[in-house]
């Protein structure tokens, strides 16, 4: 990474995806730097483009026109192998479902993506009983999650996010499957995660809870970034990563 | 965790799906090896049974095999004693040799003169104790009845003939032929001395007459031995100036050969009795070295040892070897045969298998498409998830094709226990079903790794489009 402040920069980024006949433009000209060590919320109606906007900067959709800096690297530069390797060593995920692999058992959800850095065994075993101890769920390491509640859920997929210890962590409407107390204890969960480990947390979400946590807000809308708040909360957001 | 683990749990999420996949594997795998099996088992069968009557090579005067069969009297091998001495001798060839035998093949015509009645015949002379020797070959363990020949411990004019020449011989009664309905026949007088021969060439007419004397002297002697109550027929051969020579000969028992052709035409002597008709007082002669080898693996190198010996010790005898699939070119058919249906089935149970896995693999595919774009999304490769799939149908097909193997073994294994008994092509006896799975190794290794290749390629593309997938339309796809 370089010593840039900026975890993500985005220059003239542009998108549009081709429905049948119609064109529909998802991203224009959207210009935004995303600060290291912030937890960032990405908030607009509907059909807005976050989910576009988050997939650019996880490096999971490339754009049409426009750079994408994520972590110091030009992203489009990058073939699709070194693409999937950027992500797993950079980049962790939390998604709206959950996600997690249902014929795995917590550890080993949490534990998957350290198999892809080639992450030794014994460091591998240490990480993930720290990370379940972070989230709260030691005792459910050997479950599957078929026997786990939505908040448990969401609990191992931000210890799995967090295993590989990326610069950047993205979630995508993480609360909008749970009930509000579930929801409540999660961002303050991933507030906390973010503190901790001094990571990046970009949040793609319309949940007032949600923007409250914020440091820095995105308003976007019919793709294009509408505002951006700086240091909503006081005081400014420490340990940014060098 | 590694890849199969990981796959071997994805086969088990969808238990039915996986288990009706492995279970038309399975059937697959059964099929083909219980088929192979059965013809591997009738392939062995007709091998054993040609190397039994002929063994596994024949040294040959040269072009014998060609042009010798109408006259096997010129196409002789004259020092047929040496080639046995130097191929029982030779250091190479003989720990391969089980039994080195000479033979005579002769063409001639055998008549009831009582009856009036004769047919041409393809007859053989040989000698006995060597030829019961060849009867106990048995390198595949197959189960047939054999019984010594009946020519064992005979007089020099004894005589074995096929069921079918007894038949036309009219000679059904005396020994003891089955199937010999009353026909309908031109009724002709037992050829009277000199009349019929009258009208013949001189030298003919005077054998003709030789002939009927001894018939008619022999019916005129009371039986002074059981020797001569049995029935008798009378050999007319080409000797070796192109003359006729006729053996008046003691039939001891019919014989059905395993071939209408063959038993409407079968006769065997003794050697010395062949020589006889064929080379009279001169220097006794046999038509081919008949080696048999202690097991068929064996024919490329003792054939090559024959060849150098053709050309040093045996030099300037004119002599050539063929093996025993050349002399029977209807081995080579049947084994051809029983290979092309083989391979038919097994491409299109191949077939069966590459749709029931391909259509396995497609639906998990579809059913997994999110499940693609999360692996893909927290750092997965295409190559990665290709990997995946391949090595579920990897799984797939080891586990169907080791559960094929033993179940088809277990088959195979009640069958052959089960008394079930029919009669291979060749044979005159019926002879207990068998399969040969079990001790066949390259049988069972081709089948089970066949079906796995099988099973790896059909889920190659349902792999390929999974890997292609783009991450964002996989995470959307519900």
């Amino acid at each position: 990474m370089s010593g840039s402040a900026n975890v993500v920069s985005m220059r003239g980024l542009a998108k549009t995806y081709h429905l049948d006949a119609v064109d529909v433009p998802a991203l224009m000209d959207v210009d935004l730097d995303i600060r290291s060590g912030c937890f960032t919320v990405i908030s607009g109606p509907s059909g807005s483009g976050k989910t576009t906007l988050l997939n650019m900067i996880g490096c999971i959709d490339l754009p049409d026109r426009g750079e994408v800096t994520v972590a110091g690297q030009a992203v489009q530069k990058l073939a699709d192998d070194a693409l999937s390797d950027f992500r797993a060593r950079h980049i962790g995920f939390i998604f709206q479902n959950f996600n997690l692999l249902p014929v795995l058992t917590v550890e080993e959800n949490v534990e998957y993506p350290l198999l892809l850095s080639r992450t030794p065994a014994a460091e591998r075993r240490r990480r993930v009983a720290a990370m379940l101890e972070a989230v709260g769920i030691p005792d459910k390491a050997r479950n599957l999650p078929g026997q786990l509640s939505g908040g448990q859920r969401q609990r191992v997929a931000i210890a799995r996010a967090l295993a590989p210890s990326p610069q950047l962590v993205l979630a995508d409407e993480p609360t909008a499957n749970l009930d509000s107390h579930t929801g409540s204890a999660i961002i303050a969960l991933m507030r906390d995660m973010q503190r901790e480990y001094h990571v990046s947390f970009v949040f793609s979400s319309h949940d007032p809870k949600v923007l409250a946590e914020a440091d820095d807000a995105v308003m976007i809308q019919d793709g294009r970034i509408m505002a951006v708040e700086r240091d909503r909360r006081a005081p400014a957001p420490e340990g940014v990563r060098p | 965790m590694k890849t199969l683990s990981l796959a071997l749990r994805n086969l088990l999420r969808n238990r039915r799906r996986s288990l009706t996949t492995l279970f038309a594997m399975m059937v697959g795998a059964i099929t083909i090896l219980l088929f192979g099996g059965y013809s591997r088992d009738i392939t062995y069968g007709l091998q054993t049974g040609y190397i039994i009557r002929g063994g596994h090579l024949q040294i040959q005067r040269k072009d014998y095999f060609l042009y010798g069969s109408g006259n096997p009297a010129a196409y002789g091998i004259p020092g047929y004693k040496q080639v046995l001495d130097v191929v029982a001798h030779d250091p190479v060839l003989a720990p391969m040799l089980a039994v080195a035998t000479p033979t005579i093949s002769l063409g001639g015509i055998a008549g009831n003169f009582d009856a009036g009645v004769s047919r041409t015949i393809v007859g053989t002379g040989l000698v006995v104790e060597d030829r019961n020797r060849m009867r106990q070959w048995n390198d595949y363990g197959m189960r047939f009845n054999i019984v010594p020949s009946a020519l064992t411990g005979t007089a020099d004019d004894a005589v074995v003939i096929g069921n079918g020449v007894a038949r036309v011989l009219e000679l059904c009664q005396p020994l003891g032929v089955p199937n010999c309905p009353p026909h309908a026949r031109v009724d002709r007088k037992p050829p009277e001395a000199g009349k019929d021969a009258a009208s013949a060439p001189a030298d003919i007419a005077a054998l003709a007459d030789m002939a009927a004397q001894d018939a008619k002297a022999s019916r005129q002697q009371p039986a002074k031995s059981a020797v001569a109550s049995e029935p008798r027929v009378e050999v007319l051969a080409a000797n070796v100036h192109g003359a006729p020579n006729v053996a008046s000969l003691r039939v001891v028992k019919a014989e059905k050969q395993g071939f209408k052709e063959l038993d409407d035409m079968y006769l065997a002597m003794h050697l010395s009795q062949a020589q006889r008709l064929l080379y009279g007082a001169e220097q006794p002669q046999a038509t081919a070295v008949v080696l048999q080898l202690h097991h068929t693996r064996e024919i490329p190198a003792a054939r090559a040892r024959i060849a150098e010996l053709l050309a040093t010790s045996l030099k300037g005898a004119d002599l050539e070897v063929q093996d025993f699939e050349s002399l029977n070119p209807f081995y080579g058919q049947a084994v051809a045969m029983f290979a092309a249906i083989f391979g038919f089935m097994a491409a299109l149970i191949g077939a069966i298998v590459l749709f029931t896995v391909g259509n396995t693999m497609s639906m998990a595919v579809m059913e997994r498409t999110s499940e693609i774009g999360t692996l893909r999304a927290i750092g997965i490769r295409r190559a990665g998830i290709r990997k995946l799939f391949v090595s579920e149908a990897l799984l797939l097909g080891l586990i169907g094709a080791v559960a094929g193997v033993a179940l088809a073994a277990a088959l195979g294994a009640l069958i052959n226990h089960s008394g079930l008994t029919w009669t291979p092509p060749g044979q005159v006896d019926p002879v207990p079903l068998t399969v040969r799975v079990w001790g066949e190794p390259r049988l069972m290794l081709g089948t089970a790794l066949g079906l796995t290749l099988v099973a790896v390629i059909s889920a190659w593309w349902p792999a390929r489009r999974a890997s292609r997938m783009q991450i964002v339309d996989a995470l959307r796809h519900v």
